[in-house]
């Protein structure tokens, strides 16, 4: 049930958590087997493992950098792998072509042909299938009508908006029926609003065609709402594969933890591990926590707790730590106090309290207790970072 | 309190000499770009047969002497042919060698490159008189290809810059595009990259075509009298008359060139919204 850490060592691909398990058994949409990929000494992919279900929405989670894109363009065949191999749908794809890959790419600025009306962009990839002419006509209308921009194919890419220029890529991409559809940050250059409108659209375009989507973004929010599983990557590598659940409740490492989500952090002293448990001392308690991610640090070894703003409550009580309220962030459905702790790492720790009441309750200045469950808690060895 | 304001007042007249003088220095460089053409248009209707100025009495026969003088016929079907040929190789040759520096890294990439833009450092006299030499070894000093070549080389540097910047402001992930559609390379370059080269490669084109058409100093060494060119026919005429019929030409020579900029700037006005429409 719990999350997988990818050990590059194991030639065998990482088992799938419980969701996609089913999915997983059936023909990998899919399959990274070790792909390395080298620029010059840089190595920007090292021997990535990853399978993806047929049907399944994964998202490639990570900073700048990280190696998301290079992966992506080694499954689209823009790039050629330096070692490991690719499979989609079973067929090994590391000799192919990109033009026989058959797998639609939609890019992040959506590279559209400046040249051609909407018709011809979407009709593009028929044509050069040699597809005929009345068959063209009829899915590249059903196409549009897909992504909802019936009766624009005589537009030019220049006269629409963005986020019509992203329909039309999208449509583009999914008219040839590829086996898998890859998105580059395709919600990057859409406003806020139109942004969270798209990724439900997509989600369920998504869902209805059912097509293997690989969706790379650096934006955590949009990772955890649209994707069946995500890969965080960082530094070239693949840090964790899991469901959104997994990765914002049991981050393997340090950076997926703070990299998904907000954290506070709690600096603490491994006590003693038996078994599956290892106990924690923090400044003003001991809680029992998953031994998972200490696997071989030692009793009196330094280590941080992290923990999410909103497993933290304010206890009526004792709690694990104290603090004084500094102040209060409103968001609306929730406001997050700031409490200023002095045994916190950066010296606070943010507490989502959903409702509005927060600020009256615990005016600024008070005093608090803060508690939380052990659960929804997890340690790591303090010198990783 | 004062002190802040009188700077403040002085400032304001500084400013305004600033713009004085400023817009008098520009009044000033297009008054003498456009002056010569003034003078040499007026002077195109003096009807006395010498080049001065301004004139006494006005006339257009120096315009009926142009069209008919036969050198001139002759030299302006000449320019047609060597220019047509010449830009047109020019394009071709530049589109490739643009192709192959934007696309491809090789050995001596930079050597190339300095060669290709060599032509804009060596003076016209130079090239002129060496392909001279050159076509004076096999006997071909009398041809149009001797001249066509010399008039490649020298527009060779623009067509391919022309290219090269079009080349360069083409998104390549249009090209990744066609090719994840389906689009083999030969395929992907005929539906996606020429046509939004056109422009391009055009502008590059006309470009050349009207510097081979007004060069002068290398095609005087490169012609001859049956090859001549307009520009070495203008020059072979003033040296024996002095007459405004040059003037005249340059009239015509102005207003031809300014239609076709005109044509071709309306062509190319839909071409210049699609290079920037793709360009981030």
């Amino acid at each position: 049930m719990s999350a997988e850490r990818i050990d590059p060592r194991e030639p065998v691909s990482p088992a799938v958590s419980a969701p996609a398990a089913d999915a997983a058994a059936r023909v990998a949409g899919v399959q990274i087997d070790g792909v390395t990929k080298r620029f010059g000494d840089a190595t920007a992919l090292h021997e990535a493992w990853l399978k993806i279900a047929d049907g399944e929405f994964m998202t490639l989670l990570g900073p700048s950098g990280c190696g998301k894109t290079t992966l992506l363009n080694l499954i689209a065949g823009f790039l050629e792998a330096d070692g490991g191999e690719i499979f989609v749908g079973g067929r090994l794809m590391t000799e192919t072509a990109p033009y026989d890959r058959e797998i639609g790419v939609v890019f992040q600025n959506y590279a559209l042909f400046p040249h051609m009306n909407v018709a011809k962009n979407v009709g593009y990839g028929l044509r050069m299938r040699g597809v005929g002419k009345r068959e063209i006509d009829t899915r590249v209308a059903e196409a549009l009508a897909l992504v909802k921009l019936d009766g624009f194919g005589e537009r030019k890419p220049r006269q629409l908006s963005g986020g019509q220029q992203q329909r039309v890529a999208l449509a583009r991409a999914l008219v040839i029926r590829p086996k898998v559809l890859l998105l580059d940050e395709p919600f990057s250059a859409l406003d806020k609003n139109l942004r969270g409108a798209m990724q439900v659209e997509l989600k369920e375009i998504q869902r209805r065609l059912g097509v293997t989507t690989i969706f790379v973004t650096h934006d955590q929010s949009e990772a955890l709402s649209m994707s069946d599983r995500i890969a965080v990557m960082s530094q070239g590598r693949i840090r964790q594969v899991g469901t959104p659940d997994e990765i914002y409740r049991r981050p393997l490492d340090p950076f997926v933890a703070s990299f998904v989500g907000d954290v506070n952090v709690l600096p603490g002293r491994l006590e003693r591990r038996i078994g599956e448990t290892a106990t924690v001392l923090i400044a003003e308690g001991r809680l029992s926590v998953s031994a998972d991610t200490l696997e071989g640090i030692a009793p009196g070894a330094a280590v941080d707790l992290f923990v999410r703003p909103d497993a933290v409550r304010i206890a009526e009580g004792e709690g694990l730590v104290s603090g004084t309220v500094a102040t209060h962030v409103y968001q609306g459905s929730h406001v997050d106090v700031l409490v200023d702790v002095a045994a916190a790492r950066g010296g606070r720790v943010t507490v989502r309290v959903p409702g509005h009441g927060a600020s009256t309750r615990w005016p600024v200045g008070t005093r608090v207790s803060l508690d939380f469950s052990p659960a929804d808690a997890v340690a790591f060895a303090s010198d990783v970072s | 309190m004062s002190a802040p304001r009188k700077r403040l007042i002085s400032a304001k007249a500084g400013e305004r000499i600033l713009a004085i003088a400023g817009w008098s220095a520009v009044w000033l460089v297009v008054a003498f770009i456009i002056l010569p053409a003034v003078v040499v248009g007026i002077s195109a209707f003096n009807d006395r047969a010498i080049l001065s100025f301004p004139p006494q009495a006005w006339s257009t026969r120096w315009f009926a002497r142009a069209f008919s003088y036969r050198d001139f016929s002759e030299g302006f079907r000449n320019g047609l042919i060597i220019t047509a040929f010449a830009s047109s190789i020019a394009l071709v040759v530049g589109a490739g060698f643009a192709f192959a520096l934007d696309r491809y890294s090789f050995r001596g990439k930079m050597a190339l490159e300095a060669v290709l833009t060599s032509p804009l450092v060596i003076p016209h006299f130079t090239i002129g008189l060496g392909f001279l030499i050159l076509a004076a070894q096999i006997h071909a000093t009398r041809t149009f290809a001797l001249v066509i070549v010399c008039h490649v080389v020298l527009v060779l540097p623009f067509v391919m810059r022309s290219v090269y910047v079009s080349l360069r402001n083409l998104d390549s992930r249009l090209e990744l595009a066609a090719a994840s559609l389906g689009a083999r390379p030969g395929r992907a370059l005929f539906t996606v990259t020429l046509p939004l080269l056109i422009p391009g490669l055009f502008s590059g084109w006309l470009f050349a075509a009207i510097l081979s058409f007004n060069e002068f100093t290398a095609s005087l060494f490169v012609t001859a009298q049956a090859t001549q060119t307009l520009p070495v026919a203008m020059y072979n005429y003033v040296r024996e008359y002095a007459d405004p019929t040059l003037a005249a030409l340059s009239v015509i020579y102005i207003v031809v060139t300014a239609l076709v900029l005109t044509i071709a700037n309306a062509f190319l006005g839909l071409g210049k919204v699609l290079n920037v429409e793709h360009v981030r």
